[in-house]
């Protein structure tokens, strides 16, 4: 028992476990929008170009939020620009972008002599990282999240399920997306540090589509997929001390266990309602073209 | 009457490319229009318009001030395997303005009433994939009504549906109409469709017709409609059109010959 119990000691870990559980039910929260509208390759896609804004902010000693929020925010429009000019495919501009951005971090990452440890840290995610100070903030991105989709329910709703009739029923379809955007770039942002920058768009994937195994309720789909990615946060975090690897692995690790223990249960009734998640091309370029106008 | 939405010289373009030219149109209070015509004919684009989703690049497009119109997309483009009941679909009009994200008691007791008028009554908590056909048009059909409009427009409410569907929402929109309710569509279907409406309008991209069933449903209105020679016969007191046959020589008919030799 005492083993068991025995990371709870560690101020350290009380604030990696904390900010795990938290990323994972924000994480659980954005993902089912994300999943619903086909958008799942720009959340990889953000990741990755936010790992360039993180390696540029370490070099220049700017605040990692700030730096890396920024070139986020930077690289969405550029992928709104690129893909408004019609010359290549959103996916084509997202990939190019992106990649170049990850790209990027690994050659200042590298130049400027920074530890291999730490660039494992970002990559792959690591409880040694997280300050009392990160607590605060991924808490205080959840909790905003959360009112946000608590305030725009209905029209979030509305514009992921039928966004042409929405926008003539008066709901306002550019700015819930933009809106959107706005949440997933800032969810990845803040989660960024516990879940790492290759493995968080699997952490937006998989409680959704679990959830959406489990229930044909648009309502309950968000609930439980926020539970769902809560556990795998709070449950990998643990076995991530325990284990002595990456938290970001054991994270999402945990949700895949766990989407295939669903999947033995629900059998093929589960995998036919997950079956209709698929990507919708599009989408990816409404959201960045949104953010970008 | 009085006219709810009038189009005057509209004409709608994408990319350069003119869809929809020099439109004139009125819907008034109780009007029940088709409008037909073959596929890219700008049929879709002229319901945009009059639901003021698009912007003319010429002409006007008026609105009754205070003016509420239900919307009600083609079935064939609904993901059916999104994760929502019949309720839900059917809340989603009330939308704008609403702040908390569970219905009211009295915006349950609505929508309630309108899944009682169209026979969806118990079904509420129904995933909408597992209605038949005709459900399935009416639940996004009681999602428009829970609006309250006074002008219903359905794009193709029959396409991709089986007779007896077509017939269900024929019946339900012209019991709607006898209500009061004005409502124009789109349809591809003549004979099932378009024939039994007090009015039909032809588009190929510019209005070739508009007027009753028996007036627009001619071979010539027709030809200019859909580019092809068509006949159109008595039967019951009712317009149908036929495909004319192929002239002897044309190749379907020396198949059809083949075939039977």
């Amino acid at each position: 028992m005492q083993t068991l119990l025995e990371p709870f000691s560690f101020g350290f870990f009380r604030h990696g476990i904390i900010v795990a559980t938290l990323a994972g039910a924000l994480c659980g929260l954005v993902g089912v929008y994300v999943v619903l509208r086909g958008m799942s390759y720009i959340g990889h896609g953000l990741s990755h170009a936010i790992f360039g804004g993180a390696a540029a902010s370490a070099v220049i000693n700017v605040n990692f939020y700030l730096g890396a929020g920024l070139w986020g925010l930077a690289s969405a429009l550029l992928i709104g620009r690129v893909t408004r000019r019609r010359i290549i495919g959103s996916d084509a501009a997202i990939g190019v972008i992106t990649t170049t951005s990850f790209a990027l971090g690994l050659v200042l990452f590298g130049f400027f002599g920074v530890a291999r440890k730490s660039v494992d840290a970002v990559l792959f995610g690591s409880i040694l990282g997280v300050s009392v100070a990160d607590v605060w903030i991924v808490a205080a991105v959840t909790t905003a999240t959360a009112a946000v989709v608590f305030l725009r329910y209905r029209a979030l709703l509305f514009v992921t399920f039928d966004p042409e009739v929405a926008d003539v029923s008066g709901v306002d379809v550019a700015r819930i997306d933009a809106l959107l955007m706005l949440m997933l770039a800032v969810s990845i942002l803040v989660t960024m540090k516990v879940i790492g920058v290759v493995l968080i768009a699997a952490m937006l994937v998989i409680p959704p589509v679990v959830a959406r195994m489990l229930t044909s309720s648009f309502f309950r789909m968000l609930w439980l997929s926020v539970v769902i990615g809560a556990l795998c946060g709070f449950v990998g975090m643990y076995l991530s001390y325990h284990l002595d690897v990456s938290s970001g692995a054991t994270i999402v690790l945990v949700g895949g266990i766990l989407f295939g223990t669903v999947f033995a249960a629900t059998g093929p009734r589960g995998l036919r309602r997950a079956a209709g998640l698929e990507g919708h091309a599009g989408v990816a370029a409404t959201g960045a073209d949104h953010l970008a106008g | 009457m009085t006219a709810l939405v009038r189009l005057q010289g509209v004409t709608c373009a994408y990319d350069r490319t003119l869809v929809l030219v020099d439109a004139d149109l009125d819907v008034g209070e109780g009007d029940f229009i088709g409008v037909v015509g073959p596929s890219g004919s700008g049929k879709t684009t002229m319901l945009r318009a009059l639901l003021g989703a698009v912007r003319p690049q010429r002409g006007r497009v008026w609105r009754r001030p205070g003016l509420t119109v239900g919307y009600v997309p083609q079935i064939e483009t609904v993901n059916w395997n999104f994760p929502v009941t019949v309720l839900e679909t059917v809340l989603m009009a009330r939308t704008a303005g609403r702040r908390l994200p569970w219905p009211s008691q009295a915006e349950r007791r609505e929508a309630g009433a309108v899944l009682a008028r169209l026979g969806l009554a118990g079904l509420g908590q129904r995933h909408i994939r597992e209605l038949s056909g005709g459900q399935q048009q009416r639940v996004f059909i009681a999602r428009a009504l829970l609006q309250e409009p006074q002008l219903l427009l359905l794009d193709e409410p029959t396409a991709g549906v089986d007779v007896r569907t077509r017939h269900e929402v024929l019946h339900l929109l012209a019991d709607l109409n006898a209500g009061g309710l004005a409502i124009l569509l789109t349809t591809h279907d003549l004979n099932g469709m378009a024939a039994h409406l007090p009015h039909v309008v032809c588009l190929n991209t510019e209005i070739t017709g508009a007027g009753p069933p028996e007036v627009v449903l001619t071979p010539e209105i027709l030809e200019r409609t859909y580019g092809a020679p068509m006949d159109v016969i008595e039967h019951g007191g009712m317009r149908v059109v036929l495909d004319r046959p192929a002239a002897a020589g044309d190749n379907v008919v020396r198949l059809r010959q083949r075939g039977t030799a």
